[in-house]
């Protein structure tokens, strides 16, 4: 399956301080702590997301603003990454870019 | 279909610029809990209720509107509802079912809360009708710029007024405050500090002994963003109460689901109802320290269980019976 990279979702990360998908290294700790139980979410979407997948992360807008932002995948992240922040920034992306919203 | 998220996102968004919050709240329903407690107004110590109690029975009124319309064909026009909000304010219809009760029982907690500080001998004022909603949910959503010009608004209420310290009643204001606007506010030089952060450097006597067991329900916000996890448990130790743990507690506490209750309200009750399980399994009376988590809870609970804000229990500890709080 052919997927597009969009250089605008890279470059806007780039921009952020707060954004550190980069440091996560994928153990799924995270997934299996969720009390939503995604599976897309936050792992597979950041990958997503480092790799500029603009339209899976857009397939993802469900997932990405259930977050409860609870933090309790963030408190056994063995690699820190700060992913309530990360999903947030996530939706200003898409507020801004999808929503037109700001 | 599921709840647009854009246009809901968008009408929130709408309101708090145009209207200064989120949801409509009259003046009373704003500062009517103060009435007769002859709090100063203003001072450089006040206590901020960010409006969250106060707005508690508005947001539950229009978050079991949008249970109504999730998967139904209204969502298709909430585009139009966005639109036509800019104009009539379609917020306040939704809102004119919030419970009466609701609202008398969260103005209790902030009598309470008033009745507690003042008690310790803190000296505080009271912003009344200029105090504003923090804005977390705009900033929870992602919704940047909104939030940053509100923001600056809310600091500049507080600089006018001579404010230099706050004392916040929820986790959300709390978080807000203090993690938040610093990075958002240039100069944002306030000192923000919980109530129970408040309470528990003071050595506030007893005056009724509490002997009961109540389960402990975090709140993810105190819990994890704010690492505020013994405060609360000695407060209630000191007043003579068991604490029960429940297996997720302290820094590994389970959420209410409040958080996506108005975008996706059959989520946030299945999560509500997950907690409702585990904390039953200690006992069927559960504190919860923030009204949206006891809100949702309470929601997913139908009757089984008794769950009350901390607040009251404390306020039965450390107030006189014949208090008029």
């Amino acid at each position: 399956m052919m997927a597009k990279v969009s250089s605008k979702l890279a470059a806007k990360l780039k921009e952020s301080e707060e954004f550190n998908a980069e440091a996560c290294y994928h153990c799924g700790t995270c997934t299996a702590l969720c009390p939503l139980g995604y599976k897309i979410v936050p792992r597979k979407l950041f990958r997503e997301v480092m790799l500029g997948l603009e339209d899976r992360v857009k397939e993802s807008i469900p997932e990405i603003y259930s977050c409860l932002l609870c933090r309790m995948c963030e408190e056994y992240c063995p690699a820190e990454v700060h992913i309530a922040e990360n999903i947030r920034y996530l939706r200003k992306y898409i507020n801004e870019e999808v929503f037109k919203l700001r | 279909m599921p709840l647009p998220i854009g246009p809901v996102l968008g009408i929130l968004s709408d309101n708090l610029r145009k209207r200064g919050s989120v949801l409509p709240l009259t003046k009373s329903g704003a500062t009517g809990w103060a009435k007769g407690l002859n709090i100063p107004r203003g001072g450089k110590t006040v206590l901020y209720t960010g409006l969250m109690y106060q707005l508690i029975p508005s947001i539950d009124a229009l978050a079991s509107q949008m249970a109504l319309f999730e998967d139904s064909t209204i969502t298709q026009f909430f585009g139009l509802g966005r639109f036509v909000n800019q104009f009539i304010n379609l917020s306040f219809f939704m809102s004119l079912t919030a419970s009466k009760e609701m609202k008398q029982e969260n103005d209790l907690v902030l009598r309470n809360i008033a009745g507690m500080l003042r008690k310790a001998g803190v000296e505080f004022g009271y912003l009344y009708e200029r105090e504003l909603y923090s804005g977390a949910l705009i900033y929870d959503g992602g919704m940047d710029e909104s939030f940053a010009i509100h923001a600056r608004r809310v600091f500049e209420v507080f600089r006018k007024n001579g404010v230099r310290c706050v004392i916040t009643v929820d986790p959300h204001t709390t978080s807000i405050l203090r993690d938040v606007y610093p990075k958002f506010v240039q100069n944002f030089d306030l000192e923000v500090k919980n109530y129970m952060e408040v309470l528990a450097e003071q050595d506030l006597p007893v005056m009724q002994e509490q002997n009961k067991e109540l389960v402990i329900h975090d709140s993810c916000v105190y819990a994890r963003y704010e690492g505020m996890i013994e405060q609360p448990r000695n407060l209630l130790k000191n007043a003579g109460v068991t604490a029960k743990e429940p297996e997720l507690a302290g820094r590994s506490t389970y959420c209410c689901g409040g958080p996506i209750e108005s975008l996706f309200p059959s989520k946030a009750h299945e999560i509500a109802a997950n907690r409702v399980g585990q904390l039953s399994k200690m006992g069927e009376n559960i504190v919860t320290m923030c009204p949206i988590c006891q809100v949702n809870l309470r929601k997913a609970a139908r009757g089984s269980c008794h769950i009350s804000d901390i607040s009251n229990t404390l306020a039965n500890a450390y107030l006189p019976r014949t208090s008029s709080y």
